[in-house]
């Protein structure tokens, strides 16, 4: 056991830890591992863990574009409070990937922890004295047990996880079961992965002061509660909306929503006589055709959807265009990622507010829906296809990888049973055979919205669709008060969609001078910010924008404070530049904050930049 | 002027169809493209195709692009579903329109600048997605809307009204459809109706993919002397290497074919063609005798028309997606929501 001296954990000069810090249930960990050596599913065991322990938790994955090799990041943080925004700092880091050690060993607080695996100890991660660095020999631990290659390199996951356990004080029991859960009749793999945590486990438990100052407690704060991501919680939208086409093109970080609502349609959307699907999902050959279908579809009577996002927004411009000027309903699902171009592909932001809000050429402006998290993301998603049935228009979801891909902790999603598709004016087969004429641009209730009609129902019910100019009749034409008429009209109908889109979340009191405007994923980091200054005795009112076109609860809301921030994830104020072209809103009441370096926004950013701000303009 | 209303003149002794329903319930809004313009008569042709195959005009679906081509779906068929999309992009309208709904006909119309420049991508996958579409192609080897620029389809050597030569090499959508996989694909002139009605027959009750090639001149831009895509080229140069019958099902229409030079092809709807050969060693179900065969009449600079390739027997979209027969918009709400338990039970995984 020559090895197990040599590596004798090698500590640095131990700190004093802070009392804040010390708290239990509120900690940081930060995995640093290679690309593709399977420490995602060990990452997740660690996290749904605490989850399972009743301690509020969130994860948080940094990815390459990459397949294998690369280096890749993943954070768990637990939070009594149930913040699920980044704590902004690492008081744990398990350093598993030597090319990155430097980095990770910069980035972990003071007063903090840094796991490696000492098979191969390392001089260069003991320059800092103010943290304490632990050293496990996970590699030759696997190497000892387990003989496939493949073996070796999973089980030094699951291995970490142990120690992780023994170092937490967390519950052996609830992870094990957590494997039973996962793994089921795989008894082999059950076996092996309970033999890695416990010589992790082991190891930590005979070699390092257990538990540390940031030790888990179980609690009660998880119930009635899953940990879900936002891309599934989109597909069962889909799927519980009634929505019964999908076309897509593959993008990060949009994918797995369509993968998630083929696996729900495996399960749910089966035929009983036939077995065949009550669903069709159509992998196009670009952005430009998955838009064509997916307006083929909503015009054909069903409800229909596509996932992208930015680059598929560039392509999809022309038909959203056309969409919204032959008035076809469909529902896109815009998961931002960094752009311009191809961007960062695997990096989360809020770049594609204007992009969305005016898609296309000529007049066009779409409605919006900005969801901040998955729960909302499933109830704006059946709103969203109600919206495009109701309004007759593509409606455009904007979520984001943070949502998306990431590990949310949200309340069970509960459906209402008395929910029925709300599928706007559509005129039945029976109807039709009462009119004389049917006219498929009409505006008979002036509301903008005119009636149509599903084809093939009906004689009477068909119609031209045409993007080119057409009169209220539905013919052709090129005559300018016709052609203005009905752009005209379409705005009547923009205005009847602010009667019918969800209301903004406000937050407000009479007292406060200052307040925070924001949108989407940006609402968590908010909370703890907030939260954090209400403890300094500092009030903001909050309004978060849920969807465009914007109601008048947001003009007069911002107009009712001296300074608004804010706040949104992109270089150029997107959200800030939207509000001042579609409000009478005086640019002054405006105060730009914006975080746009593709990593999700945290508190700790947040309260400095606020507090600079408001230091400057209470000095102005 | 917007659209010119096609005057109706219904003469008490009109024939009906099957459907009780005249010639004239089939035509659509008067025709605004250039006098003699080959596309009108392809328009009078689907008409007497849909009209003579008893189609219900609302379960026929017709779709187009962008282009002369594309407005022509507004001069037929007036009481059918029409949607008139954007350029190149048909297709995939047209098969997210089928994932709604398999059990309607539909007609896609195009041209050459929309089918084989911005569409040929389009083009290319619902051909191998096979989606069941009449798909016509009028083709005059020049983008008539904007003026007179060359397309895709334009000869080497075929010169434009000015006189400079087109030096690119012709894109034929024939042989790409049948070396892509293409199950029916046809080519004819917009000049030879009598060729061209059973061709749009056989495609439209073709299950699958059903390519029609209309060589279809434009009076304006492209029927002069060095133009290979004028009526006078056309009609020099086309050459038949199959004659098409189609036999409507339950039809009591007896025909004697000479033995060895026809095949028979039974189609999906109970219907059936019938294929004379006129070339000994041109065999329309063999689909590399067909690639040969095309290539070789056009290296000769002649323009081989007729049913050229037929396969009945491949899956269409709907098929290969395992989707339903019912449409997919008839399905009731309940049978497409799970329910508030089945969701509590699917949320069990998720903590």
């Amino acid at each position: 056991m020559l090895w197990m001296k040599i590596n004798k954990p090698l500590r640095g000069k131990q700190r004093q830890v802070e009392v804040s810090k010390a708290s239990h249930n509120n900690f940081t960990v930060k995995f640093a591992n290679v690309n593709g050596t399977g420490s995602s599913s060990a990452n997740g065991l660690f996290m749904k863990s605490i989850f399972r322990m009743g301690i509020p938790v969130v994860g948080k994955n940094y990815f390459p574009s990459n397949i294998q090799g690369l280096p890749t990041w993943y954070e768990v943080r637990a939070s009594e409070a149930g913040y699920l925004a980044p704590s902004g700092g690492v008081d744990i880091m398990v350093a598993m990937n030597a090319e990155t050690y430097l980095q990770d060993l910069a980035a972990v607080d003071a007063g903090g922890y840094l796991l490696y695996d000492s098979t191969w100890p390392r001089e260069t991660l003991m320059s800092r004295d103010d943290i304490t660095v632990l050293g496990v020999p996970f590699a030759r631990m696997c190497n000892e047990k387990f003989d496939s290659a493949r073996a070796r390199t999973l089980m030094k996951n699951t291995a970490y996880v142990g120690s992780l356990a023994a170092l937490l004080n967390m519950e052996m029991s609830v992870i094990e079961q957590l494997l039973l859960d996962i793994f089921g009749s795989k008894t082999n793999l059950i076996d092996a992965n309970k033999m890695a945590l416990q010589m992790g486990h082991d190891y930590a438990t005979s070699n390092f002061d257990c538990p540390l100052p940031f030790e888990t407690k179980p609690m009660s704060k998880t119930e009635g509660y899953i940990m879900i991501d936002g891309n599934a919680t989109a597909a069962l939208g889909c799927l519980y909306a009634g929505a019964t086409v999908g076309a897509w093109y593959p993008i990060t970080p949009s994918t797995s929503l369509m993968d998630s609502f083929k696996s729900y349609c495996d399960k749910f959307r089966k035929d009983k006589e036939t077995g065949k699907n009550n669903y069709a999902i159509i992998q196009a050959e670009d952005e430009l055709a998955a838009i064509g279908m997916t307006l083929g579809a909503g015009w054909n009577g069903c409800r229909s959807f596509t996932p992208t996002s930015g680059p598929g927004i560039s392509l999809m411009n022309e038909f959203l265009g056309f969409g919204y000027y032959a008035e076809i309903p469909a529902v896109v699902f815009d998961v931002q990622r960094t752009g311009p171009s191809t961007g960062m592909p695997t990096r989360t932001q809020q770049g594609d507010i204007l992009a969305c809000a005016y898609a296309s050429h000529g007049d066009t402006r779409h409605v919006c829906l900005y969801p901040s998290n998955p729960e909302e993301v499933f109830h704006f998603t059946i709103q969203a296809f109600d919206l495009a049935d109701q309004l007759q228009t593509p409606v455009i979801l904007l979520s984001d990888l943070d949502i998306g891909m990431n590990d949310w902790m949200i309340k069970d999603l509960q459906w209402d049973k008395k929910y029925q598709p709300n599928k706007g004016k559509v005129l039945t087969a029976d109807e039709l055979e009462e009119v004389e004429n049917f006219y498929r641009y009409l505006d008979k209730d002036g509301d903008g919205i005119p009636y149509r009609t599903i084809p093939g129902s009906h004689p009477k019910g068909s119609y031209f669709t045409r993007g080119s100019g057409h009169n209220k009749l539905g013919s052709y034409t090129e005559d300018a008060q016709e052609y203005q008429d009905l752009v005209d009209r379409l705005l009547v109908k923009w205005e009847t969609a602010k009667n019918l889109l969800p209301r903004p979340i406000i937050d407000f009191s009479d007292s406060n001078d200052y307040a925070i405007v924001s949108i989407g994923s940006c609402d968590d980091a908010i909370r703890e910010a907030r939260d954090a200054f209400s403890n300094k005795g500092l009030a903001f009112n909050y309004l978060r924008i849920t969807a465009f076109p914007f109601v008048k609860e947001v003009e007069e809301f911002i107009q009712a404070h001296q300074k608004n921030f804010v706040i949104e994830q992109n270089r150029d104020g997107q959200l800030l530049k939207l509000l001042s072209m579609e409000t009478a809103i005086q640019r002054e009441k405006l105060e730009s904050i914006r975080m746009y370096d593709g990593i999700p926004i945290f508190s700790k950013n947040l309260v400095k930049e606020i507090s600079n701000r408001l230091e400057a303009v209470e000095t102005a | 002027m917007s659209y010119i209303k096609k005057p109706k003149i219904l003469r008490d002794n009109a024939k009906r169809n099957e459907l009780g329903m005249t010639y004239n319930d089939y035509e659509g809004s008067m025709s605004t493209l250039c006098a003699g313009c080959g596309h009108d008569s392809i328009t009078g042709a689907i008409i007497e195709t849909v009209f003579d195959l008893n189609i219900p005009p609302h379960r026929m679906i017709k779709l187009s692009g962008i282009g002369c081509s594309s407005k022509t779906p507004a001069y037929f068929a007036s009481q059918s579903h029409g949607f008139n999309s954007v350029h190149g992009r048909m297709p995939s309208v047209a098969t997210g329109a089928q994932s709604a709904n398999s059990q309607m006909y539909y007609i896609g119309v195009s041209g050459d600048g929309d089918t084989l420049s911005i569409g040929i991508g389009q083009f290319a996958h619902a051909i191998r997605r096979n989606l069941n579409m009449l798909y016509i192609i009028e083709n005059n080897g020049v983008y008539g809307l904007t003026k007179g620029q060359f397309s895709a389809s334009a000869d080497i050597g075929s010169t434009a009204k000015k006189g400079e030569p087109n030096l690119q090499t012709p894109i034929d959508p024939c042989q790409v459809a049948i070396s892509m996989g293409a199950t029916f694909v046809a080519r004819s002139f917009s000049g030879d109706r009598e060729q061209l009605v059973p061709l749009l027959k056989t495609g439209l009750m073709h299950r699958g993919f059903a390519l029609v090639d209309v060589i279809s001149p434009c009076v304006t831009f492209n029927d002069h002397l060095g133009s290979t895509k004028s009526y006078i080229h056309t009609r020099e140069h086309k050459d038949t290497a199959v004659y098409t019958d189609y036999i409507h099902p339950l039809s009591e229409i007896e025909v004697n074919y000479p033995e060895g030079s026809t095949v028979q092809v039974d189609l999906h709807n109970g219907g059936k063609v019938v294929l004379s050969k006129t070339h000994s060693n041109y065999n329309p179900v063999d689909r590399s005798d067909a690639i040969r065969g095309v290539r070789e009449s056009s290296d000769k600079g002649e323009i081989l028309t007729g049913l050229l390739y037929i396969d009945e027997s491949q899956a269409d979209f709907i098929e290969n997606e395992n989707t339903i027969e019912t449409p997919l918009n008839e399905l009731a709400f309940q049978n497409l929501c799970p329910g508030s338990e089945k969701l509590a039970e699917l949320q069990k995984s998720y903590k």
